[in-house]
């Protein structure tokens, strides 16, 4: 798995609307690249693309089985909380109300826009994870929450000029390739940093299949444990949000092909295969969305790949 | 010196503020070794007093003592090399098999990678010994009948390696066969391995037939506890279930029903099974038997004589008897 990761990391940097064969791919990481141009296309943006992917591909991947785990529900992703829509307001927020076209995604401004309207849905969801009994409330609570988020980017949407809705409508669709260098400087450590807490933690969800109440008798701390998940979670789906904008499926299937292929409950196998499957996918994910002469938003291709993946895992369990 | 002891314990649910309180002024005591019944009408309080034994729960008033130890002086962590617990709550999980559901009964135990050492093998592999499943050890739990995934969990329980196991309701849902089974399995786990095991139950004739002791729970009433047969002997047993429709049968330990006998009827047999049949059938269709009852039924070996006629089923006579 890690040789496919190795090489769809090798074509995503290949591909694209122009071709660079993958032995110039090679010759230009040692160091000999010939063409100028191939060059810089390569390092500062495939690079720093493909890399984006990985991490986004990782990130979804493992905060969407951690939701499926906390909620015990098959449907849950890594956007139940609600992180992605606060990260919408954000953006919705500086996008429209400021009638200033502020740059496109990627500026810092977006960015932080983003970082500060997923940091508050994400401070309330955790606020309220310390008062409520049962993990199904927190997930009533998150969807609530988004869904008030969600409206509130419906009346800025209403009163905004039709130049600022497509700006919002192109950063909803998710990009990778507006993260730069110094985005990655910041985006890349936050991301191990998540995944870190999460093999930290994966005894803990292991006691967790059973039920909180199983877990409690365990001797696992339920709101210790909740409060983790939902921190982590928020920080890791928050942060890829904040860069690359929404990215959908990748959370809710990919645990699913995980357990379908490795036919385990362990998270011990289960949290590093979903990094790795996840990565692969939005790799894969955005060599398709290289169309000749077009990008298309990889938020639709995820979806697009995704969704018949899901349907074959279970189809073929029967 | 018992293994667990509550003093003056109140238990309840709700917070300081909305607080109520179910029983008040429990002194209960657990034995190695013992297994106890806990048995009461719906709604008593079994399950908040599991669950407050547990440490699930808090306490209102009193204390509860492990090893001589308040169990508010413990950590949830020291309280899971306590006491293993089996719940009512449905497990579903994915792709586990039955190791994978018993080991996790070692997980208080394990690091945090969750490595498992030989011992910790040997406990998981001896605990699904007790259970009867060896043969379903790498079976999907998911594909277990009901009564299969209650020995799996009760295994799980074991794998814990606790000196105490509650149970609640543990057989509620299984069919007759598996209920015994499971039964004479846990009275067979507290004699021995000695742990003190507790389960709360609805099954009113096995627990008098497999339980150590019993605890009678009444509605707000405070708990008895006794042997089983001394509970049934000395009343406590009809007072607790008190009822206009049902009454406890002390003969057989039974719950019987009252119906409303408004129509008198004699009957004499030399065969005591007949005799005893023939008594529920008459007394489900309103005749109380008297001996000075001018109708009378006489049993054969050919069937039961009425009125010179032969009936050779008791549908039969009831027939005659209705219309």
């Amino acid at each position: 798995m890690i040789l496919l990761l190795v090489l769809f990391f090798a074509i995503d940097l290949a591909w694209g609307s122009i071709f660079i064969p993958l032995n110039e791919v090679v010759t230009t990481f040692l160091g000999n690249g010939t063409d100028e141009i191939n060059t810089e296309i390569l390092l500062n943006f495939r690079l720093p693309k493909a890399i984006t992917a990985v991490l986004a591909g990782a990130s979804l991947s493992v905060a969407g089985l951690m939701m499926q785990i906390l909620f015990r529900n098959p449907l849950a992703d890594p956007y139940v909380l609600g992180v992605s829509s606060g990260a919408s307001l954000g953006v919705a927020l500086v996008v429209m109300s400021s009638g200033v076209l502020l740059g496109s995604a990627g500026s810092w401004i977006t960015i932080l826009a983003a970082v500060a309207g997923a940091s508050v849905v994400m401070l309330l969801v955790v606020g309220v994870s310390f008062k409520v009994q049962q993990a199904v409330s927190l997930l009533i609570l998150g969807i609530m929450f988004g869904t008030i988020v969600s409206s509130l980017v419906g009346v800025l949407q209403y009163f905004s000029n039709p130049d600022a809705i497509k700006m919002f409508i192109m950063w909803n669709l998710g990009s990778l390739s507006a993260v730069t260098w110094q985005h990655l400087q910041i985006l890349t450590p936050v991301i191990l940093a998540g995944l870190l807490t999460v093999f930290l933690i994966q005894k803990r969800l292991d006691g967790l299949l059973l039920g909180e109440n199983y877990a409690k008798a365990l001797g696992i701390s339920i709101i210790q444990t909740r409060i983790i998940i939902v921190l982590t979670t928020s920080v890791l789906a928050g942060a890829i949000t904040a860069f690359t904008g929404p990215i959908g499926f990748v959370g809710i299937a990919i645990p699913h092909i995980a357990r379908g292929i490795f036919k385990t409950s362990s998270h011990r196998i289960l949290i590093p295969t979903s990094i790795l499957m996840g990565a692969i996918l939005i790799l894969i994910c955005d060599v398709i969305s290289q169309i000749p002469t077009y990008t298309l938003p990889i938020n639709t291709i995820s979806s697009l790949f995704g969704a018949p993946i899901i349907i074959w895992v279970i189809l073929r369990k029967k | 010196m018992p293994i667990l002891s509550t003093y003056n314990l109140a238990i309840g649910y709700g917070k300081a503020k909305t607080k109520s309180i179910v029983q008040q002024g429990l002194n209960l005591q657990l034995f190695k070794g013992e297994m106890v019944c806990l048995l009461g009408p719906n709604g008593c309080g079994k399950s908040t007093l599991m669950r407050t034994l547990a440490g699930i729960q808090k306490a209102h008033e009193g204390k509860i003592t492990i090893d001589g130890k308040s169990i508010a002086e413990y950590t949830q962590k020291e309280i899971a090399l306590k006491i293993a617990l089996v719940l009512t709550d449905r497990v579903e999980v994915e792709n586990a098999t039955v190791w994978d559901i018993v080991a996790l009964g070692q997980h208080p135990y394990t690091r945090w990678i969750g490595g498992m050492t030989e011992k910790g093998k040997a406990k998981i592999k001896d605990a699904i010994r007790l259970v009867n499943l060896e043969h379903f050890t790498s079976r999907l739990f998911g594909s277990l009948s009901d009564g299969e995934k209650q020995r799996v969990m009760i295994a799980k329980a074991l794998a814990q390696d606790t000196p105490l196991i509650f149970l609640d309701e543990p057989t509620a849902h299984l069919d007759l066969p598996n209920r015994v089974e499971i039964m004479m399995l846990l009275h067979k786990l507290a004699h021995e391995t000695g742990k003190a095991i507790i389960i709360s139950t609805h099954e009113l004739d096995m627990a008098l037939q497999a339980a150590d002791r019993i605890w009678l729970m009444k509605s707000r009433g405070g708990v008895v506890s006794g042997v089983p047969e001394d509970l049934v002997l000395n009343g406590t047993f009809n007072e607790v279930f008190k009822s206009d429709a049902y009454y406890f049968n002390a003969t057989n330990g039974n719950f019987s029903m009252n119906y409303t006998l408004s129509k008198k009827i004699s009957v004499s047999s030399q065969d005591k099974t007949k005799l005893y049949w023939t008594f529920r059938a008459l007394a489900r269709a309103g005749f109380s038997v008297e001996n000075k009852a001018k109708d009378h039924i006489e049993i054969t070996e050919k069937g039961w004589m009425y009125n010179d006629k032969l009936y050779e089923s008791i549908e039969s006579l009831l027939g005659e008897l209705d219309g």
